[in-house]
């Protein structure tokens, strides 16, 4: 029992932050990737409150979607992952790179209601898991943006100097995706990959109802092993490793462990995608006294008295209509304009010659 | 460098004097101790004793009945800051202390102890108060547990409820079977007369705010089995783990507030399915019927007891005895927050603290760990800001994030000199307000790395803009150049 104390994970808590990073109705399987790694990571036990969903959400409503208000993950539509609960944090052109690096390093502004946050600590263990499209060293966001290993890397840096996580599980399921974790240089950080740098990951299979491809390979056959796991299994990650050979995946699934404390076999999947918690029985109990309670309760507190609100100036008009309008000192002309006018007296004497000068002045 | 002073008072009661004092009362001694935490860090405690024999009043109030009412009479006469320590000790054959018992730990700030053995043993006894009543070494490095290399400390070290500004209380009663049971609970006089007492106690360490709901039909995860000898239902402590997450996706953890939430769940099983009790890992039910989850909350499982004929009208009603909750929940309180009463050296007696819910050397306890906790998180987020900055040239600092900045240096300062002198209150209070002005200065959200580029990025997007327009130009003005030279070489060539 020691032993098995001393490999057990550290964390209280499990937070997942699960981002899909295209949109348009052609990608719609980076969608429904995203989609069946949520619903199992909240069958697994994690809650809507612990999980930050980043989706451009354009594919239930799709004018296109011949099914409207739901999304498939296998052909012959067999289940809706977008169901009833689905409880997407930032959605549509909130899913941007700024927004992404604010919700890991939590530099969100004051106003960030509690659900588009991730409130970790330093007893978290977190889950990211990206989907997109994505090249040697970047991850396409929404068509107009790039995400770079080093940027990630730097976030999960400024995470773990704020102790903002115990340890982090990292996947990602795009082209040439073992080079977005080549540059991590934070401790307890574990990464896996559909593709190396250099091959494409690809999609399974259409579904001609539909019209496009429903998952991509690598989530498909990761979907099918999670659905084995139930909360109290004892699987470790050595066999998500296994997930997806080369004959079935196409691309080689890459991992990286070296940042990892643990080793590998010791890690339960449920430490990442479930949500086990440490429970310990109440064996004290303290006595208290009814009756000194009563002899003791304290007289409810006055009500303050509170002064009338009212609304602040949002705009001092008073002040602004009795303005009188500024001095504006005045600066000579520099850099930019100083350089054209240069030019343009340059091009003229080019053209005219000095000597004629003395017929303008 | 962490100093931490604790002013400790060692009385001495007429008779208990032990023969082999170096210099006659009242004399002064320090004695320092160190702890290192890892190659940067040290801790330095410093006991400032002083040793001296009991005034008239104290004398009279030691010579009460009991220990408790010699407790309540001493109080008023000691040094009652907050980390200070008294020591009472009384003469060997005093009936003060029941038998077998050498040491006796009031609610306050004070603890009777028998005399015995020569000033060595005095001694050992003193520490062993101080591990008690004040911090032991494992509390700080627990505190400190960043900077303690990893593998030392084990997984468990750091379940306590980390150090934060405020916590909000969630009270939740689950009714899973509504038809058989209407359940009442009178949850807001209760808080205001068990739990607010408690939560006042607290409230130099931090805000709390309390709020309660009921959910209906909200199951466990688990199904309990039948057990045949005892003809109920039980839980194994195996799946007790499992418990808690297909409930808290009802709870609804408040949108409203960022503190860490505390959840109480009380839970009334169906009647299908009652008694339930809690089984511990050897087979036996547990006394109180509940467990906790460390940084989480705690779950109590509440018994009805079976209508007396079948022929009651469902649903039965129930009111709960909120004093039997109560007590299992700011038990629970307190175990989260680290106030456990279970190791104890041998021959100690702990007094209950009542109705407070701890004592108030329980809560120096908390105000030591959690000042040195602050001061550690403090040091720790500028230095990581400091290496952010160095890292990214042109990042561009606000005006109120480096007041932020500074105020964070001061208040630490301020705090860690505080501590070396032993004046816990306005170490902890400085330390609080270090910590909110460097959380506020880290998580500003201006500093994000990703909005400043470094200076080749720059380059990279104006050269390709530039070149192509700066070529004609230059070309141009090389043949300026050129003209003009040639044009005054010329006049002198002809003549």
């Amino acid at each position: 029992d020691q032993a098995e104390q001393f490999f057990r994970s550290g964390h209280t808590n499990n937070w997942a932050v699960l981002v899909c990073t295209s949109r348009f109705w052609f990608n719609y399987r980076h969608v429904a990737n995203t989609l069946s790694v949520y619903r199992s990571v909240k069958r697994l036990g994690i809650p809507d409150s612990h999980i930050v969903l980043m989706l451009a959400d354009d594919m239930a409503c799709n004018p296109r979607n011949p099914k409207p208000a739901t999304v498939f993950s296998h052909k012959n539509m067999e289940l809706n992952v977008y169901g009833d609960d689905v409880e997407v944090d930032y959605r549509s052109y909130e899913v941007t790179v700024e927004n992404f690096l604010r919700v890991l390093t939590g530099r969100i502004p004051p106003s960030t209601p509690r659900s588009k946050r991730l409130l970790s600590d330093d007893r978290s263990n977190i889950l990211i898991y990206m989907t997109g499209h994505g090249g040697n060293g970047f991850l396409k966001f929404q068509d107009s943006e790039e995400i770079t290993n080093v940027e990630l890397a730097d976030a999960f840096e400024q995470m773990w100097q704020k102790r903002r996580y115990n340890e982090l599980l990292f996947i990602i399921d795009t082209c040439q995706g073992a080079s977005m974790y080549e540059r991590f240089y934070s401790p307890n950080i574990m990464a896996l990959a559909s593709s190396q740098v250099g091959e494409d990951s690809l999609s399974h299979q259409p579904d001609l109802g539909i019209g496009v491809h429903l998952m991509d390979r690598y989530t498909f056959y990761v979907l099918e092993f999670l659905e084995e796991i139930h909360p109290a299994s004892q699987t470790n990650m050595n066999d998500l490793f296994q997930v997806c050979p080369k004959s079935l995946c196409v691309s080689t699934p890459g991992h990286r462990t070296d940042l990892f404390q643990r080793d590998p076999q010791n890690v339960l999947i449920t430490d990442f995608f479930g949500s086990v918690r440490k429970v310990e029985i109440t064996t004290e109990t303290i006595s208290l006294d009814p009756d000194l309670a009563d002899f003791e309760r304290k007289l409810p507190k006055d009500e303050l008295a509170t002064e009338p609100l009212k609304y602040a100036e949002q705009l001092p008009v008073a002040q602004i209509i009795h303005q009188k309008p500024k001095q504006k000192d005045w600066h000579p002309p520099g850099g930019f304009i100083l350089g054209l006018w240069a030019l343009i007296i340059m091009v003229f004497f080019k053209t005219y010659g000095i000597k004629h000068m003395k017929h303008i002045f | 460098q962490f100093q931490l002073a604790v002013p400790v008072a060692v009385v001495f009661a007429p008779g208990s004097v032990p023969g082999d004092l170096p210099r006659p009362l009242p004399f002064r001694d320090v004695q320092e101790t160190e702890i290192p935490v890892n190659l940067k860090t040290t801790v330095t405690t410093r006991y400032e004793t002083i040793y001296r024999s009991t005034t008239a009043q104290e004398e009279a109030a030691l010579g009460a009945a009991t220990a408790r009412e010699a407790d309540a009479a001493l109080h008023p006469l000691q040094d009652t800051s907050l980390g200070s320590l008294t020591m009472y000790v009384v003469p060997e054959m005093s009936s003060l202390l029941p038998q077998g018992v050498s040491v006796y730990v009031g609610k306050h700030r004070s603890a009777l102890v028998r005399a015995g053995g020569g000033l060595a043993a005095l001694r050992a006894r003193l520490q062993q108060l101080t591990q008690v009543m004040a911090f032991t070494v494992s509390s700080i490095t627990a505190a400190l547990s960043d900077r303690v290399p990893d593998g030392q400390l084990g997984p468990d070290a750091r379940r306590h409820l980390k150090s934060s500004l405020g916590y909000e209380i969630t009270f939740s009663l689950l009714n899973p079977d509504p038809k058989s049971h209407a359940v009442d609970w009178d949850i807001e006089d209760a808080v205001n007369r068990y739990v607010q007492p408690v939560l006042d106690k607290l409230s130099l360490v931090a805000n709390f705010s309390v709020d309660s709901q009921i959910l209906y039909y909200a199951v466990l995860g688990v199904t309990p089995r039948f057990d045949k000898e005892s003809s109920s239902f039980l839980l194994s402590a195996h799946s007790l783990p499992h418990v808690i997450n297909p409930v808290e996706a009802r709870l609804g953890s408040s949108a409203a507030s960022l503190y860490p939430v505390l959840n109480f769940l009380l839970y009334v099983p169906e009647r299908s399915h009652s008694p339930l009790y809690i089984q511990d890992k050897d087979g036996a039910p547990v006394s109180t019927n509940a467990f906790h989850s460390p940084r989480w909350g705690g779950i109590m499982v509440y018994n009805v007891e079976a209508p007396a004929s079948p022929q009651t009208s469902l649903p039965l009603h129930v009111e709960v005895d909120m004093v039997r909750v109560m007590e299992v929940f700011l038990a629970q309180l307190r175990l989260l927050f680290g106030l456990s009463r279970e190791e104890l050296p041998p021959e100690f007696l702990l007094e209950s603290p009542g109705n407070e819910g701890l004592a108030d050397w329980e809560l120096d306890r908390l105000l030591w760990a959690h000042t040195v906790e602050n001061i550690a998180t403090v040091s720790t987020t500028l230095t990581s800001l400091a290496q952010l900055l160095d890292k990214i040239g042109n990042i561009v600092i606000k005006d109120d994030v480096a007041s932020e900045v500074y105020r964070a240096v001061a208040s630490a300062q301020s705090a860690v000199a505080e501590l070396a002198v032993g004046h816990l209150h306005s170490a902890f209070q400085a330390s609080k307000e270090a910590v909110t002005s460097s959380e506020r200065a880290f998580f500003d959200p201006s500093l994000l790395h990703l909005l400043y580029f470094p200076d080749d990025q720059k380059f990279a997007i104006y050269i390709p803009l530039f070149l192509p327009m700066a070529v004609p130009i230059l070309l141009s003005l090389a043949k300026i150049v050129q003209e003009t030279r040639q044009r005054k070489k010329e006049p002198t060539k002809l003549d």
